[in-house]
């Protein structure tokens, strides 16, 4: 009983319920939505190993958010830099029919990375150093990103025949899990690390809650805030390499599109504040797999596609309202005011 | 000396005649062309096709780029009349907005023509006429190719039903392309004599994307792996990324599950010279010639009809390695 409290009030609580509550629709009303088989090939097969495949890249887009977030900022710009990351990738691969790459792929994994890390310096330099708004900041190269991406694959939709360039997006030959989701499972672990293991998961948080106290307590806010966007940019980077290689194509207009504001809704989802401070690693995580849950859901359901925004709106807002601290506060004060009855209840009873 | 000056004048007078004449068969038609941009390979492809045509046609192009956006073809539009062009071209990057712009052309008296895509205005004597892709009809032909191909071929239900269930993959909500391409296909279906042999078990929207075309089939075929028999997909793209979903699947595209989507890029006729798909409808991009010859038939003052679509092809997989090289999109 007492850990059931304990855990009905961690932050992790109302996340958790909401991705249960999902997935038990599920359970009722979709066929064999727990099926995991394993496939002649030894890869598993399965919804629920869709889900987890699909929800990879963001994943890896929120972890760089949650961090972002909870110094007080945002970096709408991630969307952009995922088509620039897969971009670079297929340019350098290049798109023959033989298959033969351009350049070794090793080189372009390097290169996109690098595309990402450096999309985060730019970030870092305007939101650290220059002390622009980091919406603002961030916004030119959410508009400046997809154009860059264009540029390089000169508009079209580069299409990669080279194999090996498939197996970050599906199953490396012979291992059973796709390996975005170890990727993004890597990605999980180094985070937590980060966050458990050393300072710099405080260092974060303090300069969310208060720059100026930080920098009297010896924090150095510039380059927090700098590694904060850069790490950002590099997730961007890992999850373009992923998207890019599920299509086994760049597609410049659309790779990574809307995915920031998913990102946002992610890190949100899971109990972090938009204002910084605290953040929750894994509310972003359950927040991230409650939203390709819900995507999954929808088309197993064959919810008819003039309609699905809409349901799905309806959803998010329920969630979102349910873990808001207005409502929860609701809750508290009705419990409170039953157990006051009682007690009076029990005094009068007892007169 | 009287019959001298006759002859000579006369002749000056021929000479003047014939020197008018031939200036007026020489005088070059200038058409201003105002174009979108350049968001994908297929709208390259129409740009360039409508410059290399307006070549051959001799034509003095007065070519203006919008990059997506309204108020910029606006402008452009509202140049063309300032120089006074013979005809102005463009295509519309939205339905509505354009009637102050093309009331200003018609007082000029500047026939407007409008390519590829479709607007709304008040007054439908705005334009004189429209070339463009007829998305009925190709949706029509995707079912008719279908239909014929599973007769020739004998296709059987895969799950041993009496019925070939079909799964489609839709385009953007909304999209003209998405709305005509599935009313021709369901009419199609609806009033073909053998409308009894097919089932459309499910469709769902993909965007007109690659990944958002793997995403839904690969949720299709967990509801219904070894059901589906044929994919109808809105656009190539969306095949190509449902062809990746399918042999994760462990099917095989094309055999197991017949593939016929829309466009003619050349994504997909690589994959049908791989084996992996069995044919597209082509949406045409190329129609500048046709767009130049309607134009010069407005300025001779011929009627032309309000719709002009462009000739569009079937190409079936045996035919892809053949057109291959000559697609220029």
């Amino acid at each position: 009983m007492d850990m059931l409290k304990k855990f009905s009030r961690s932050s992790l609580a109302l996340p958790l319920a909401a991705l249960a509550l999902l997935l038990l629709f599920n359970a009722i009303f979709v066929d064999d939505f727990f099926k995991i088989q394993v496939m002649d090939n030894g890869n598993l097969y399965g919804r629920p190993i869709d889900i987890l495949h699909r929800c990879s890249s963001l994943i890896i887009l929120a972890l760089g958010m949650t961090f972002v977030i909870a110094t007080g900022g945002v970096d709408i710009s991630v969307g952009a830099v995922v088509a620039i990351s897969s971009a670079t990738c297929c340019v350098m691969l290049g798109g023959d029919i033989s298959g033969i790459p351009h350049h070794p792929f090793f080189l372009a994994i390097l290169c996109s990375l690098g595309v990402g890390i450096l999309a985060g310096i730019w970030n870092g330099t305007l939101v650290a150093k220059f002390k622009i708004q980091a919406m603002v900041a961030t916004l030119i190269l959410m508009t400046a990103g997809r154009g860059i991406a264009q540029l390089m694959t000169d508009g079209q939709i580069i299409t990669v025949y080279y194999k090996p360039f498939a197996w970050i997006g599906d199953n490396i030959p012979g291992v059973m899990v796709p390996t975005a989701m170890l990727i993004a499972l890597a990605m999980i672990i180094f985070v937590l690390f980060m966050d458990r293991k050393t300072s710099v998961g405080l260092m974060i948080q303090a300069v969310g809650i208060n720059q100026v106290a930080s920098r009297y307590a010896g924090i150095k806010v510039t380059a927090v805030l700098f590694a904060v966007y850069i790490f950002s940019g590099f997730c961007a980077g890992t999850a373009g390499l992923i998207e890019g290689s599920l299509i086994r194509a760049a597609d410049a207009n659309n790779a990574g599109l809307n995915m920031e504001m998913d990102a946002i809704l992610s890190v949100t989802l899971g109990g972090t504040l938009m204002i910084g401070g605290r953040y929750f690693i894994g509310g972003t995580i359950i927040g991230a797999i409650t939203i390709q849950t819900l995507t999954t859901t929808m088309y197993a359901l064959g919810v008819p596609s003039d309609c699905l925004p809409a349901v799905k709106a309806v959803v998010i807002l329920l969630i979102i309202v349910f873990q808001s601290e207005k409502f929860k506060q609701m809750f508290r004060d009705r419990a409170l005011r039953k157990k006051e009855l009682k007690e009076s209840g029990k005094e009068a009873a007892n007169a | 000396m009287k019959f001298m000056k006759t002859l000579l004048a006369a002749s000056l007078g021929a000479a003047l005649v014939a020197a008018s004449a031939n200036a007026v068969c020489a005088k070059q038609i200038t058409i201003g062309f105002s174009q979108i941009g350049a968001e994908s390979e297929w709208r390259t492809a129409n740009t360039n096709d409508v410059k290399a045509a307006a070549k051959a046609h001799n034509i003095n192009l007065k070519f203006s780029d919008a990059q997506q956006k309204q108020e910029n073809q606006i402008k452009a539009i509202r140049t063309f009349i300032a120089q006074k062009v013979d005809l102005i071209g463009f295509v519309p990057i939205v339905a509505t907005g354009w009637d102050n712009v093309l009331r200003e052309a018609k007082r000029a008296k500047i026939p407007v023509l409008v390519m590829d895509r479709d607007l709304t205005v008040s007054d439908p004597s705005l334009y004189v006429a429209k070339i463009g892709t007829d998305s009925v009809t190709e949706g029509k032909k995707a079912f008719n190719w279908l239909d014929e191909y599973v007769t020739k071929n004998n296709i059987k239900p895969r799950n041993g039903g009496d019925k070939l269930n079909i799964v489609i993959l839709e385009g953007t909500v909304g999209a003209s392309a998405t709305t005509g391409r599935q009313k021709g296909f369901n009419d199609a279906l609806n009033s073909s004599p053998n409308k009894d042999r097919y089932k459309v078990l499910a469709s769902q929207t993909g965007d007109f994307t690659r990944q958002k075309g793997q995403e839904v089939m690969e949720s299709f075929l967990k509801s219904y792996r070894d059901d589906i028999d044929i994919l109808f997909a809105m656009n190539d793209d969306m095949a190509l990324g449902a062809i990746q979903s399918i042999e994760a699947a462990g099917l095989k595209p094309s055999k197991d599950i017949t593939i016929v989507s829309v466009d003619g890029v050349k994504g997909i006729f690589q994959a049908m010279i791989d084996g992996k798909s069995n044919a597209t409808v082509e949406c045409n991009p190329l129609q500048g010639d046709l767009f130049f010859t309607t134009a010069e038939k407005i300025l001779k003052g011929e009627a032309v009809p309000k719709s002009v679509f462009v000739p569009e092809g079937v190409y079936p997989a045996e035919k892809a390695k053949e057109v291959f090289p000559t697609r220029k999109y």
